[in-house]
């Protein structure tokens, strides 16, 4: 039993500010409508090296365009995750499990942003073998 | 973390079921969610036979007849009888309705009847609504100006007034807000489809002064945010408003206030 006014309880904590709020909105509608030109583009990427041999796809990989593609698609890409995963996270936990919930989707975002810019540039970078 | 199954005290079991009335040749099935807290039992679903020539055509006419003629001990909310109070809604056949304008020949088979979802319930069919009034309460649903008032009235254009037409009828039944998921989940700290229509009415209200405020109150992941546009607001409602377009709304003046 808690003796807190239903007022009170109505209003909480009172508001988080915009930061938390309206800018990550603002930021998903401007990632989706990213993803929207970036995923067509990915599949182009990608479907255009299915079938290289090795050194083939490292040579295509080096070049720009596919390379900024696929770079940009997965780096908007986990962002959105990240953002996507925490509204799931938000509406489905509470308390600890919420918070642990966010950094592990938050270190696994990253992990991949990290692995995908990584994988690119020795692509982009390294001598063809 | 979201409790997907009942608790055991929580479990619905099989009520009693009333005889039928002798004579009857049009009979309807009722079976009706049951719960005393001061029995201690689980909820229970009794089923009732009404006479459908000796009955009024509306869910709430059973309702005051089995109450009348049959189980005293049936508990509900009703009041006008018209679609005005809002007192009788309640889950109808899957759906929140109000139970004086929905019409028996509007369910097919029996009429299952439970209070509206996701809320703590008082008795039988009587949800508590103390939350949800409270958050209606916090939105300030009246007007807020700094300016002294005028010596006769505040002045609205008949353009201005005609933004506040499918905003203002709401009467609060919470039909709206107990068929949303977002707010089954997080109905603590999300304000609801009802109470954000009615902060979006006095938003757009071209007399009140205090709009920045207004959503600066409303800057929140949990307390707007929550909303997915999930529609079940705007399918449900009784008045035939449309609650998720008014959270659209202040969507939109929350990004035009930001880029």
């Amino acid at each position: 039993m808690r003796y807190i006014t239903p007022r009170k309880a109505a209003k909480g904590l009172g508001a988080a500010g915009p930061a938390s709020a309206t800018h990550k909105h603002w930021s998903m509608t401007v990632s989706s409508v990213a993803l929207a030109i970036l995923t067509p583009a990915f599949i182009l990427v990608v479907g255009s090296a299915i079938g290289l041999p090795r050194a083939g796809v490292l040579t295509y990989f080096a070049q720009p365009y596919p390379a900024l593609v696929t770079a940009l698609f997965l780096v908007v890409g986990m962002l959105h995750f990240i953002s996507g995963t925490r509204i799931m996270i938000d509406d489905y936990l509470d308390h600890t499990e919420r918070k642990v919930a966010i950094i592990l989707s938050q270190l696994f975002g990253w992990a991949v942003i990290a692995a995908a810019v990584y994988a690119l540039a020795r692509m982009a970078l390294s001598p063809v073998v | 973390m979201v409790q997907l199954n009942l608790p055991k005290n929580s479990r619905i079991k099989v009520g009693k079921t009333w005889p039928k009335p002798a004579g009857a040749t049009r009979l309807r099935r009722f079976n009706i969610y049951r719960w005393d807290p001061e029995t201690g039992e689980n909820p229970r679903l009794d089923s009732y036979w009404i006479d459908l020539d000796d009955c009024g055509p509306m869910i709430l006419d059973a309702l005051i007849k089995i109450k009348n003629e049959i189980d005293p001990t049936l508990t509900f909310r009703r009041s006008c009888r018209e679609g005005i109070c809002g007192s009788c809604a309640m889950n109808i056949d899957g759906g929140n309705h109000l139970a004086c304008i929905y019409g028996m020949d509007e369910v097919a088979g029996d009429v299952n009847i439970y209070p509206l979802p996701h809320m703590p319930v008082v008795k039988d069919l009587i949800p508590d609504l103390t939350h949800f009034f409270a958050q209606h309460a916090a939105v300030h649903p009246y007007l807020r100006t700094e300016t002294p008032a005028p010596g006769k009235e505040w002045r609205q254009s008949i353009e201005d007034r005609k933004k506040l037409d499918g905003l203002y009828e709401c009467i609060l039944c919470a039909s709206c807000s107990t068929a949303c998921p977002s707010y089954w989940w997080n109905g603590d700290k999300f304000m609801g489809p009802a109470a954000l229509l009615t902060a979006y009415r006095w938003i757009v209200d071209s007399r009140d002064e205090t709009t920045g405020e207004r959503l600066d109150e409303l800057e929140d992941p949990f307390k707007l945010y929550r909303c997915h546009t999930i529609m079940n607001c705007t399918n449900t409602c009784p008045k035939g408003l449309n609650p998720a377009k008014a959270i659209a709304e202040i969507k939109h003046l929350m990004v035009d206030r930001l880029v």
